[in-house]
């Protein structure tokens, strides 16, 4: 958006495309220009591919509509990674530019680009890769490890993934028609009030996150109902999988946080759109309010992004090593412990704002509480290790390459938890080292351990381990390479943000970062080499048993990939190990009295609201007041149309079921 | 997919005539607040607020117990165990957002302190 609309610009023209006008178009801009012309051809290339190969009704009518919740958790994951490579993008151009621009050099990103990478960079990462992606593993396990046939609410499931990639389109769509908001991932006004953020940053970043939010906190109603309601006969509370346990704390906090991004945002939507004061300097408003506000849902979206990943640690932990993990229960009060604390520490983000000493000591102290919790699950994996027969499987790796990266970040966390330190580190690169020391230590080595572990079990095959291996060293390594020397100039006082520097003496602690930046970009690279590497070796890689890892939960105890109805009989849960327990006393998988089984229909309905949805955003965005009322009004409808849908189930026969449980037998005997 | 997974809706639905008590009093409830409000009752239009926002809260668990029929036993105690978590979390946001806003009025914005202790 230019600052300076074009005075040419008619009644009319406003009345159709409000803001909107060619100078909107980031033509002035090589590197974006650059980028489109490359997201356009790679799209061409994709849409011919799949128009050549006649894809589209597979695509439409088993992927797009499906509401069946391993293929919408693969859709999660498959968003979650095509967002990864756009914030990874983000992140390397800004490393280079920091890297760059020294002794009166400008680098290569002017200030009004530059604002826009790491603002877009934070809301990426956290909102559209790490949130699907947990959201995806949830949604493709939990349903599995409690011997569900399904989620609780297999439509709302389908909607929500919708409403997720929407607000994805959304942040998308302002790399290159306007801008994003230049004001930091959290957007704390006054600076991102219509007074300092007229254009429409701010307003993409605001309906690219309310629409998410939607699918996000659906998403955690449908899992929470799920693990309440739908577990298998037997499986009371604490014969729970832990990771379904960590998924339930997740979900529970979604529930509870969410609604306060949704306030918020929409209260600073009030004070952009229609004027009021709530957040603004003058009238009574105060922009305090928001910072509060804010990491309230913050702090606890921090735990909902970790203690998924706490459960995958576990459940690796026990598989690899063999044994029963140590201290179950203790490990289960321990993940309440910190979902309850994670509501008590939200000020240590702002310290600095000027609380006092007393409120700032309470949430400093409540902050260093929650280490005890979580170095309790630290030490019960370490036990579960000790005298374990450990396999170093990939999944294996992530999990120790964890432990030592994740308790440093810890370490430097509780360091930060002390007031009168946080007023000299506050808004420091030591911050931003600590931060992403927890959450690429925590979440992202979680989700590759969790890909490496339950990629077998999604597609029948298991990934090869050379260049998961080359992956794994470029990235372990690439990591500590380029955010140690980010603690260094942290303690030196080096804020975060930064565009341009004075001082040559801190140059080449940013080239060092940088190149711990390049080795992770070899890291990515030889990721998804061994994805593709393992569709091509398929064959090679093959898993017939369902059970490639010796696993001790119910997931395994079906085929790889599971039938569309998971379990042809609802297991019986003795214990909470439920399938090592079954394995040891000897379970038969049982071959006959299939019965026939009924099952939730496809619907387009989600896909269509979602659309509708982005056209909505785009009216709400660019002032196309028509635009917003009619998708509004469409919305509607199409919600109220769905509720008349009756053909929501349908059955599948018994001699469907027969003939996949048969071949399933044909595959395990003739593995011997 | 659900339907024959849960079985116990006991006490799910109310009968007519609770469905007339929570009606009732619900009236009555809004009807109070308004009278206050209109007749200024009250001289201190701060202790009115306070009351309206006492009945508020009574009128909060009116619904719950006769139009959503909660109970200790409802849902095998979930009900319940969820409704303590929220209270739980409500009272921790608001006291805290009260205790954080008013230290951080108090020191950083004195001036404005003075005109807020004059506002309604």
């Amino acid at each position: 958006m230019s600052p300076h609309p074009a005075s040419e610009n008619s009644g009319i023209w406003k009345l159709i495309f409000g803001r909107l006008d060619w100078s909107s178009l980031p033509l002035h801009e090589p590197i974006v220009v650059g980028t489109f012309l490359m997201v356009a051809l790679g799209g061409a290339v994709v849409l011919g591919l799949v128009t050549k190969y006649r894809l589209w009704g597979t695509l439409w009518h088993d992927w797009f509509t499906t509401v069946d919740h391993k293929r919408i958790g693969i859709m999660y994951m498959i968003l979650g990674l095509i967002m990864f490579l756009r914030g990874f993008a983000d992140a390397i151009m800004m490393r280079l530019q920091q890297a760059m621009a020294f002794n009166g050099s400008e680098g290569y990103l002017n200030a009004h680009h530059y604002d826009q990478i790491f603002t877009a960079h934070g809301v990426i990462m956290i909102f559209f890769v790490a949130m699907p992606m947990i959201t995806g593993i949830m949604n493709y396990i939990v349903p599995l490890q409690i011997g569900a046939r399904d989620v609780s609410f297999p439509f709302l499931n389908n909607f929500s993934f919708w409403m997720t990639t929407a607000g994805a389109v959304i942040v998308m769509m302002s790399l290159f028609v306007g801008e994003f908001a230049r004001t930091g991932w959290l957007a704390y006004p006054p600076l991102s009030g219509i007074a300092y953020s007229p254009g429409v940053g701010v307003d993409y970043y605001i309906w690219g996150l309310q629409i998410a939010g939607i699918g996000t906190l659906l998403s955690g109603v449908n899992l929470v109902a799920t693990i309440v309601k739908m577990r298998a006969p037997g499986m009371t509370m604490m014969k729970l999988p832990i990771f379904t346990w960590t998924s339930l704390c997740a979900n529970v906090l979604i529930v509870a946080a969410f609604p306060v991004l949704t306030a918020v945002l929409a209260l600073l939507s009030l004070d952009r759109y229609v004027g009021t004061a709530f957040f603004t300097n003058d009238m009574g408003g105060n922009p305090m309010m928001y910072v509060n506000l804010i990491w309230i849902w913050g702090h606890p979206e921090v735990y909902i992004l970790i203690l998924p990943l706490f459960g995958v640690f576990s459940e690796v932990t026990s598989t690899f090593s063999s044994k029963r993990l140590f201290g179950y229960s203790s490990m289960v009060y321990a993940t309440i412990v910190i979902a309850l604390l994670s509501y008590l520490v939200w000020l240590h983000h702002f310290f600095t704002m000027g609380s006092g000493a007393s409120v700032n000591s309470f949430f400093g102290i409540t902050t260093m509480v929650i280490s005890i919790p979580t170095g309790a699950k630290l030490f019960n994996w370490l036990f579960t290790m000790y005298r374990g027969r450990i396999r170093y499987e990939l999944p294996m790796m992530w999990t120790v390459a964890f432990m030592l990266t994740f308790t440093v970040g810890g370490m430097t966390g509780v360091l930060l938890a002390v007031p009168p330190a946080d007023f000299v580190l506050h808004n420091s690169l030591f911050l931003i080292a600590h931060f992403h020391n927890v959450i690429i230590g925590g979440v992202l080595f979680g989700l590759f351990a969790a890909i490496n572990y339950w990629w077998p079990k999604a597609f029948g095959f298991r990934l090869e381990t050379t260049w998961g291996k080359r992956s794994f060293w470029l990235w372990v390594v690439g990591f500590w390479v380029a955010f140690m020397p980010l603690y260094v100039l942290g303690l030196m006082g080096v804020t975060r943000r930064m565009r341009v520097f004075d001082d040559p003496s801190l140059q080449i602690w940013f080239q060092i970062a940088a190149l711990g930046a390049v080795m992770i970009a070899a890291g990515i690279a030889c990721m998804f080499i061994q994805f593709a590497v393992s569709i091509k070796n398929r064959a090679a890689l093959r898993d017939t048993t369902g059970d490639p890892w010796d696993g001790r939960t119910l997931e395994w105890a079906t085929s790889s990939p599971p039938p569309d109805y998971n379990f042809a009989f609802t297991p019986v849960i003795h214990d909470g190990d439920a399938w090592a327990d079954m394995k040891k006393r000897g379970y038969q998988r049982p071959l006959i009295g299939y019965a026939a089984i009924h099952m939730p229909s496809n619907t387009g309905t989600g896909v269509i609201i979602a659309g509708l949805s982005v056209a909505f955003s785009v009216g709400m965005i660019w002032y196309m007041w028509w635009l917003a009322g009619l998708s509004f009004l469409a919305i509607l409808a199409v919600a109220i149309g769905h509720t008349f849908n009756y053909k929501r189930d349908f059955t599948i026969p018994k001699d469907v079921v027969e003939r996949i449980e048969g071949e399933r037998s044909t595959l395990l005997a003739a593995k011997g | 997919m659900s339907a024959h997974d849960h079985d116990t809706h006991a006490g799910t639905h109310g009968t007519m005539g609770s469905y007339m008590i929570g009606f009732g009093l619900s009236l009555l409830l809004t009807a109070i607040p308004f009278w206050l409000v209109m007749d200024k009752t009250f001289a201190n239009p701060q202790v009115t607020a306070f009351i309206i926002m006492g009945f508020a809260v009574v009128q909060i668990v009116v619904h719950m117990i006769y139009f959503l029929h909660m109970n200790t036993r409802s849902e095998g105690g979930w009900s319940m165990m969820a409704l303590i978590f929220t209270l739980v979390l409500v009272v921790i946001t608001l006291s805290g957002s009260m205790w954080v806003m008013y230290h951080l009025n108090a020191n950083m914005m004195p001036h404005m302190e003075h005109d807020m202790s004059q506002m309604p």
